[in-house]
């Protein structure tokens, strides 16, 4: 019993931990004061602050669209990638399964230098072309993995049952196996959308003026001191995520 | 007729993944590692001839302790996430399956909001006038408020923070999969929890250990926003020496001799990895 409560409240001091800064972005979004940490009351200006702050909600919007534009393409990309690692077997096939592992563990900053090297060799300007491509190279590897695990419980008989009653490769992909595999290819987009949005350090090395994202945007702040109203965009923001996450989920699960 | 659309669809696929990995993951690294034989240029950033030079750079004493020190700041933010980590998710794992789903989801709800920000938020906690220092205060613990920010320490709690996720994760996929009944038969024979725990558990969960410090370490070497955030101008991890050396001195050989070495190191640990999980699989055959 003691011990039982003990490893509740273990758990609870970590999520603690792991939502604090969040809890305070959030509470101190409602803070009167406009430079310090102390609490001096409670508003609702920041909010309305950030309705007029155009700049910083035109990069939270584009954030949200990059994440949600890369999160579609990687899914794609990485649901083909794993339908072919499934189906085919090819020259190159444990080359191109073990560099997915190596791209899930490689650190972001080799990623973004190597990807913005890539970029200026073949003169694609940096912008919004070369954010959609970098965030669906280092996105794809997750969907692919998570849907080549669900399709390892899918019976190779299937496909070969559909083959010999006269199916091809394309109907027997799309009615038999794409049907089998939307929970994984769902949980691989969400999965993708938030590797996405939480990106900083390879969205650093190929954006480029042309299209500032937010997390960037900040950063740039930083050095200039930020005005609370990003904490009310932090709120604001998380909010909308959450709920757009959240009633997505349902709607998949529903439909299941 | 059936068989030439199918042979078709195979070349194309086919076709696009080679061309999908050529151009987008093994040319970027290729042009690094070419980038690291260079010698450096003011306006075009690289010129011929090649050469070690970048190479000789990377042993210069200055740029040794920074390393240095960024290594050892990584090896504690690993180590401390292992040990916050490790029992958090051994705990979540004796959970119904509907329980850890949750669980497992509010470990990821915070990533929606750009680590980068979360960072930041940090700041409110750790400044002079932030929560640590008014909690200290309020209760008597200390007469003036200590300085948090701007220091190693700041740096520390910012990258367990951001990285704790990434130990628990991997150690969940693989706890998850222990078969409950290898434990309970092991106390049926009389073992004591902790010889449970020493003999059984952290044995099977090897992998997920290994795959959480890598995911850990590597990216407690780079994150340079952390520190700049968090650090202030004092602390330099590995990373802000890379993105100083491309963005900063245009010194593209030195950065890509960095990023390569590091690149090095990474397959190592992946090596590594691959053998830790492998000695598993061997000992599951013996069962």
């Amino acid at each position: 019993m003691v011990s039982k409560l003990l490893k509740s409240l273990y758990i609870a001091v970590v999520y603690l931990f792991l939502y604090m800064p969040l809890a305070v972005a959030i509470v101190f979004s409602f803070n009167d004061a406009s430079n310090s940490n102390a609490w001096s009351g409670f508003t609702t200006k920041w909010y309305a602050s950030l309705l007029h702050d155009q700049s910083l909600i035109k990069s939270a919007v584009r954030s949200l669209f990059l994440a949600a534009s890369s999160a579609t393409v990687s899914t794609v990309v990485g649901t083909i990638m794993a339908i072919a690692l499934h189906r085919y077997r090819f020259i190159g096939q444990k080359v191109v399964f073990g560099s997915l592992s190596v791209i899930m563990m490689s650190p972001e900053i080799i990623q973004g230098i190597s990807l913005a090297m890539i970029f200026i060799v073949l003169g694609i300007p940096l912008g919004f072309t070369t954010l959609l491509l970098a965030h669906t190279v280092f996105c794809f590897p997750f969907v692919t993995m998570t849907v080549l695990a669900r399709l390892k419980g899918v019976s190779r008989t299937l496909a070969e049952a559909a083959a010999d009653l006269g199916a091809n490769d394309v109907s027997i992909v799309r009615r038999i196996l794409i049907p089998l595999i939307v929970p994984a290819v769902f949980a691989g987009w969400l999965m993708s959308f938030t590797l996405s949005i939480d990106d900083v350090i390879i969205s650093f090395f190929v954006s480029g003026k042309s299209y500032e994202i937010l997390p960037l945007k900040i950063y740039s702040m930083v050095r200039t001191g930020i005005q609370p109203d990003v904490n009310a965009l932090c709120a604001a923001l998380f909010f909308v995520t959450f709920a757009v996450v959240m009633i997505s989920y349902r709607l998949v699960r529903d439909r299941k | 007729m059936l068989k030439t659309a199918d042979n078709f669809c195979r070349t194309a696929v086919l076709y696009f993944i080679f061309i999908w990995f050529g151009v987008m993951v093994f040319a970027p690294n290729l042009l690094v590692l070419l980038a690291s034989f260079l010698t450096k240029e003011p306006v075009w950033f690289l010129r011929l001839p090649l050469n070690l030079q970048a190479y000789r750079a990377l042993g210069d004493a200055a740029l040794l302790t920074v390393i240095l020190k960024s290594v050892g700041l990584a090896f504690v933010t690993t180590l401390f996430c292992l040990l916050i980590g490790y029992p958090f998710t051994y705990f979540i794992a004796g959970f119904s399956k509907e329980t850890r789903a949750l669980f497992l989801m509010l470990i990821v709800v915070p990533f929606w909001t750009n680590s980068l920000i979360r960072n930041y938020a940090l700041i409110a906690v750790l400044s002079e006038d932030g929560l640590i220092n008014a909690f200290l205060l309020h209760f008597g613990l200390i007469a003036e408020p200590l300085k948090l920010l701007n220091t190693t320490f700041a740096v520390f709690v910012g990258m367990v923070y951001t990285l704790l996720p990434f130990m628990i994760l991997p150690i969940y996929a693989v706890l998850e999969k222990i078969d409950r009944s290898i434990v309970e038969a092991a106390a049926d024979l009389g073992a004591g929890p902790f010889e449970v725990f020493y003999k059984i558990v952290i044995p099977l969960s090897f992998p997920g250990i290994v795959a959480g410090c890598i995911m850990v370490f590597l990216p407690a070497l780079t994150l340079f926003y952390v520190s700049d955030i968090l650090g202030g101008a004092d602390v330099n991890v590995l990373g802000s020496i890379i993105r100083n050396k491309f963005m900063i001195d245009h010194d593209w050989p030195v950065g890509a001799a960095i990023s390569v070495a590091l690149t090095a190191f990474m397959l190592v640990l992946l090596h590594l990895y691959y053998k830790s999980g492998n000695t598993v699989e061997q000992e599951r055959q013996l069962w």
